[in-house]
């Protein structure tokens, strides 16, 4: 009788573990103290860890906000950096609770993957790096080309499309990592590196000789990236959503890191919704009010957060081309908040 | 549970103290729990999955894969299917793991027998080899290779040239590609000849050996079979069989076959870390052969090599095969490690590209799991029916 009983107790046991997997991740990551973040494994500009061990970029300042708007604290974000072949499964298991690296959004992974893109933090786009030596001074001088890339990546998807489309011969040798990718190149195994433009920058940083290299002026595929999380959870879903509205409402609505306190005095209608100061647009996303003074006290806006990590001020000077505000001639548009 | 208590004595006392009754009910429970927590995990695997809405199914074997591959020995193109890539990537696994085994078992014997050689220097050499190779780890010693060795050959446009044959370069070596023409079938037909007519030679030579003890000069008489045969096909057909050397054109050579980079490094790591153990095992095999069976070969009148070659390596074999066949299933597996230099193995297009792309890590993974399982234990029986074939044999 008594081993009835605990097959019983087994059986229950199993299903109680059932549904706690099914549990809400705002929930979850208030219980814990801290949002899991996945990010790349080292591009400086978008996620890199600095010379004290803290990750700094782009995708982690995203990150941060994120924190922020939960927690009112930006340092209450733990990161776990992880491969392009490795990105889609950690989040699909539930290790990191998002993920913001250079991850391009497009309908298979949208779809069959079960994931959620959360909108578009950079708009980006493949691009070549040859050495200066090999006098080329087109794409499409470069039939019959090995051609490095990471493996797993939408980069290795468009090579082989564009070299198609164009008929040109080429060779593809696929590394799983950026660095070993970057290793190989530098060795002269490979004629031309290929990855995402932005990355390309970063990366032609980290070359012995960045000046031996030159990258070509095609951008060979579209390229938008933007923050994941896993299907089923619409209240996660909209507060990272909104997390990167707020960042560029702030921008447009000209509330930056230093004015924001007096920003809370405004008398414009849009600027009083967006702080908080008047609706309840924090409550409905399950957070607090005062939600985007958090975020930009944390980050900064969109524009602050892009200068600082990636803009002309920093190593990598890329311009803002399409990433600028709708209103001045770029893609970077949010809806509004009431 | 009635049969066995049918035919079980009886004993006296309530079920619950009946030890047959209770190593039933014990097993019984246990079965119940194993297949409960069977259920349990592809249960919650399925309705998590659904729950997210990720595709499930084989289905993606038929979608077109879209990325390319460096290394094919099926034809392959971008256009072509995952079940495609997956063969690409199995046969190019087989092909490193296969070679390998080939040059490591050579390469390991040879080492063996000099570590166990009455010359200091070799010796100590081999032995210098067995302790630094197989003390290093295998993935240090790949990318040692790859980066270390082969990307320090000069650039293509600067490549070694071998008589303006071969090339070798820091994209791999070019060698002429041969073309099969009209009438190179006669010379095919030739080499098998030549090969059957030498063993049949072998067999007659044998024979003539255990009857009379007269040994048969072989090696000369395979040699013209072997080679000469197709070589006279080849000149009466007017040379049916044309090669087409490697030219330097833009970035690369076109034109005759490559090896890349990628397969060198792989298969140079793996064949010489395998063969320090392989050597350790040969070692191992040699010594437990009783020294009395050297002395009795001698006092015979047979000659150091025959000695070895004759008497003491097939009594060796008998504890050389089983570890053997651990280390042929450790290069299979090791050559997953390819992954870290880009060369196309199955694991690396398989579980890695084809899982990213298409997102269904759990049909993926299993599959992966099933095929090196499906090659290893092919692997084993096969070393297993060589075994017993070479066990001692009572009379």
């Amino acid at each position: 009788m008594k081993r009835v009983v605990f097959t019983l107790a087994a059986v229950s046991s199993f299903f109680a573990f059932t549904s706690i997997a099914a549990a809400a991740t705002l929930d979850q990551v208030k219980s814990k103290g801290f949002v899991q973040c996945g990010v790349s494994q080292g591009i400086i500009g978008f996620s890199s860890p600095d010379d004290k061990g803290n990750w700094t970029g782009f995708d982690v300042d995203f990150c941060r906000a994120l924190a922020a708007a939960i927690f009112n604290d930006a340092t209450k974000v733990k990161f776990t950096p992880l491969s392009t072949k490795d990105r889609f499964t950690a989040l699909q298991s539930g290790e990191v609770d998002l993920l913001s690296r250079n991850t391009t959004w497009t309908l298979d992974r949208d779809t069959k993957m079960g994931l959620n893109f959360a909108g578009i933090t950079y708009y980006d786009g493949q691009g070549l790096m040859v050495k200066k030596a090999m006098k080329v001074n087109s794409a499409l001088e470069l039939s019959g080309a090995s051609v490095c890339t990471q493996t797993g990546t939408t980069t290795e998807l468009n090579l082989a499309d564009y070299f198609r489309n164009n008929k040109m011969k080429y060779e593809v040798v696929a590394f799983a990592t950026a660095d070993e990718t970057l290793k190989a190149y530098e060795s002269g195994r490979c004629d031309v590196f290929t990855t995402d433009t932005s990355q390309l920058y970063a990366q032609k940083l980290k070359l012995a000789a960045p000046n031996d290299h030159m990258i070509l002026p095609e951008i060979i595929s579209k390229e938008p990236f933007g923050p994941l999380v896993r299907h089923g959870d619409d209240q996660w879903f909209d507060i990272v959503k909104w997390t990167l509205y707020a960042l560029v409402n702030a921008e447009d609505l000209g509330i930056t890191k230093s004015n924001v306190d007096e920003m809370l005095k405004s008398p414009s209608p849009e600027v009083r919704r967006a702080l908080g100061v008047e609706g309840s647009s924090g409550e409905s996303l399950g957070l607090t009010n005062d939600w985007l003074v958090r975020i930009v006290k944390a980050t900064g806006n969109y524009g602050e957060m892009f200068e600082r990590n990636v803009g002309a001020s920093t190593p990598l000077k890329i311009d803002r081309g399409l990433n600028k505000l709708w209103s001045k001639g770029g893609l970077q548009y949010a809806p509004p908040i009431r | 549970m009635t049969d066995i208590a049918k035919t079980a004595p009886r004993v006296r006392g309530s079920l619950l103290t009946d030890p047959r009754v209770r190593s039933l009910t014990l097993q019984l429970t246990l079965l119940v729990l194993v297949i409960l927590a069977g259920w349990f995990f592809v249960e919650n695997a399925r309705s998590n999955l659904a729950a997210r809405n990720i595709a499930t199914g084989f289905g993606f074997f038929n979608s077109t894969a879209g990325f390319g591959v460096s290394q094919s020995l099926i034809p392959y193109s971008e256009t072509s299917t995952y079940a495609r890539a997956f063969f690409v990537g199995l046969l190019n696994t087989l092909l490193v793991s296969g070679i390998g085994i080939i040059l490591a078992t050579v390469l390991g014997f040879l080492v063996g027998i000099a570590r166990l050689s009455k010359n200091w220097l070799l010796s100590k050499v081999a032995e210098v080899y067995v302790e630094v190779i197989r003390n290093l780890p295998l993935l240090f010693q790949i990318l040692f290779w790859y980066l270390a060795v082969l990307a320090s050959l000069p650039s293509p446009r600067q490549s070694v040239s071998f008589f303006g044959l071969a090339f070798f370069n820091n994209r791999g070596a070019v060698v002429p590609e041969p073309v099969f023409g009209e009438g190179s079938g006669v010379v095919g037909i030739a080499l098998l000849a030549g090969i059957v007519l030498t063993l049949i030679v072998r067999f007659w030579a044998r024979r003539r050996q255990m009857q009379t003890g007269q040994i048969f000069p072989l090696g000369r008489l395979a040699l013209a079979l072997i080679v000469g045969l197709p070589l006279v096909a080849f000149i009466i057909e007017s040379a049916p069989i044309t090669f087409i050397l490697p030219e330097l054109r833009g970035f690369n050579f076109a034109g005759g076959i490559r090896v890349i980079p990628e397969f060198v490094a792989l298969l140079l790591a793996l064949s010489t870390y395998t063969a320090a153990f392989i050597a350790e095992i040969v070692r191992a095999g040699i010594l437990a052969v009783n020294r009395g069976q050297t002395e009795a070969a001698y006092s015979l009148g047979l000659r150091p090599g025959p000695t070895l070659k004759l008497v003491i390596v097939p009594q060796a074999m008998r504890v050389i095969i089983p570890p053997l066949t651990s280390q042929y299933l450790n290069i299979t597996k090791n050559s997953s490690l390819a992954v870290a230099i880009g060369y196309p193995d199955f694991f690396a297009l398989f579980a890695g590209t084809t899982l990213n792309q298409t997102g269904q890590a759990i049909e993926i993974i299993a599959i992966t799991m099933a095929v090196y399982l499906a090659i290893s234990i092919f692997t084993s029986v096969l070393m297993n029916w060589y075994n017993s074939r070479m066990a001692l044999v009572e009379r």
